[in-house]
């Protein structure tokens, strides 16, 4: 047989040798970041209370005033979006407060705290994401979800987005004094099409629309996400160095 | 012995259009040891931060070859330690999860990363292993910085001001090490102490005009 060429030998170490000196590194940082989130909550602590609050002002001022789908998958993803810019630069900023940044070039190759850190981003903006939505289904009058299958492929792919391009935005302004004011500035242009999208998406699955009628937004944020990610891998590398 | 050798050609950095120094030259070989001196500001640590691939040159060359081949820069953190004042370790973990998550980070065998609280009962920070960095003493955090350099057994060991902060106990224990370190591949130090260049088989000053001062009675 001429597959076992192919399964065995050299490639297979090379692939062996690459997932090891990539993704066990990239693992351990995301496992670093995430047990250091645990203990110090930076960025719960802010996500959490921005949620709630945004949330509240939403509800009062909604009142029980009844607003079309639009609005309401607009104001899913406003908090999405800012809520994001409050916690998802942390994972950079928090390097750069701690000087811990070049400890961690001293110890790993920039791919693999790129990975890293995109992992730790993405199951975060995810968990997030999870929650606003749980809590926006509970709590807002009239955000009724018909095609639940489009919404969840939505929420999922529209964190993928948020954490390819954040993760690289924080990584820029990490090192700049006006990193707060930055974030929310430099991410909304870049973000722009992906919001359209994930707004165009939320609005079919309250309308009832087929799965295969969202197929188009999908391959635009799969298409987002790829991009981005292709192109911060190699970025990133003139970003964590000086 | 080993092929090693940490080549410096030409080099100069260049800060905010302030020249901190240019046309630095030097080699240093297995079993050698390297000072780098100079007043404050003269760019002791610039340098120090170039040779381990933390800054980039503005001309010049920073080249570290292993076994007669060269080691690419995102490589070199395989091959170097580096213990500085500016190199800060995860303050909400303890110094042994520092330890092992930098071991981890690294991709070390288990075997090594079991070694790691070896080197903590070296630096003599073993009873404090499991206390959060932030309780811990400037000089105990000094010593946990030479444990999270050496965990990887580098072949070259980058000391910038390697005794700052230490009491005469943990002295004695960098100067043992600074021996090893000698004795198994280079030891290059940023420093101003007398004391430390006693250990030093040539150095550099940065304020002088660029004079290699070479000890051949010492390895």
């Amino acid at each position: 047989m001429v597959l076992p060429r192919l399964v065995s030998g050299p490639s297979v170490q090379y692939l062996e040798s690459a997932v090891k000196s990539l993704f066990v590194p990239s693992y351990q940082i995301f496992l670093k970041d995430s047990s250091s989130e645990l203990r110090t909550r930076y960025a719960l602590n802010a996500l959490f209370m921005f949620v709630v609050t945004a949330l509240s002002i939403i509800l009062f001022s909604l009142g029980s005033e009844s607003v079309s789908s639009d609005v309401l998958a607009g104001m899913l993803w406003v908090i999405i979006f800012f809520s994001s810019m409050s916690g998802l630069s942390r994972t950079f900023v928090a390097e750069e407060e701690r000087g811990t940044v070049q400890t961690l070039q001293l110890i790993s190759r920039p791919s693999a705290v790129y990975v890293g850190k995109l992992t730790f981003n993405f199951a975060l903006t995810l968990s997030l994401n999870v929650v606003i939505a749980l809590l926006y289904l509970l709590l807002v009058n009239g955000f009724a979800v018909q095609t639940p299958s489009i919404f969840w492929a939505t929420l999922v792919l529209g964190s993928c987005a948020i954490a390819s391009s954040s993760t690289i935005i924080a990584a820029i302004i990490a090192k700049a004094h006006t990193r707060g004011t930055l974030y929310p500035v430099l991410s909304f242009p870049i973000m722009l099409p992906m919001l359209i999208t994930v707004i165009k998406a939320t609005q079919l699955s309250m309308e009832g629309a087929f799965f295969s009628e969202a197929l188009g937004e999908f391959q635009i944020l799969i298409s987002y996400t790829v991009v981005l990610v292709a192109v911060s891998a190699v970025l990133f590398d003139f970003v964590w160095r000086d | 012995m080993k092929d090693l050798t940490v080549t410096v050609d030409s080099l100069s950095k260049v800060f905010n259009r302030r020249s901190i120094f240019d046309g630095v030259s030097f080699t240093v070989r297995v079993n050698e040891s390297f000072a780098i001196t100079g007043k404050n500001g003269s760019g002791k640590s610039t340098l120090a931060k170039l040779l381990c691939g933390l800054l980039s040159p503005t001309s010049g060359t920073v080249r570290l070859g292993v076994g007669g081949k060269e080691v690419g820069r995102d490589e070199m953190f395989q091959h170097v330690g580096l213990v500085a004042p500016y190199i800060n370790l995860y303050e909400e973990f303890s110094g042994a999860e520092n330890l092992r998550m930098i071991g981890m980070i690294r991709n070390l065998p288990a075997g090594m990363i079991r070694q790691g609280e070896e080197l903590l009962r070296e630096f003599g920070i073993f009873e404090r292993k499991d206390d959060e960095v932030r309780t811990y003493s400037s000089g105990m955090k000094q010593r946990l910085k030479y444990a999270a350099a050496l965990i990887h057994r580098p072949e070259v060991l980058i000391l910038d001001e390697p005794t700052s902060n230490l009491d005469l106990e943990g002295v004695g224990a960098v100067r043992r090490r600074m021996k090893e370190q000698v004795r198994e591949g280079i030891l290059i130090i940023a420093t101003n102490e007398r004391s430390d260049l006693e250990f030093v088989s040539a150095s550099l000053d940065l304020d002088l005009p660029r004079t290699l001062m070479r000890d051949s009675s010492r390895g």
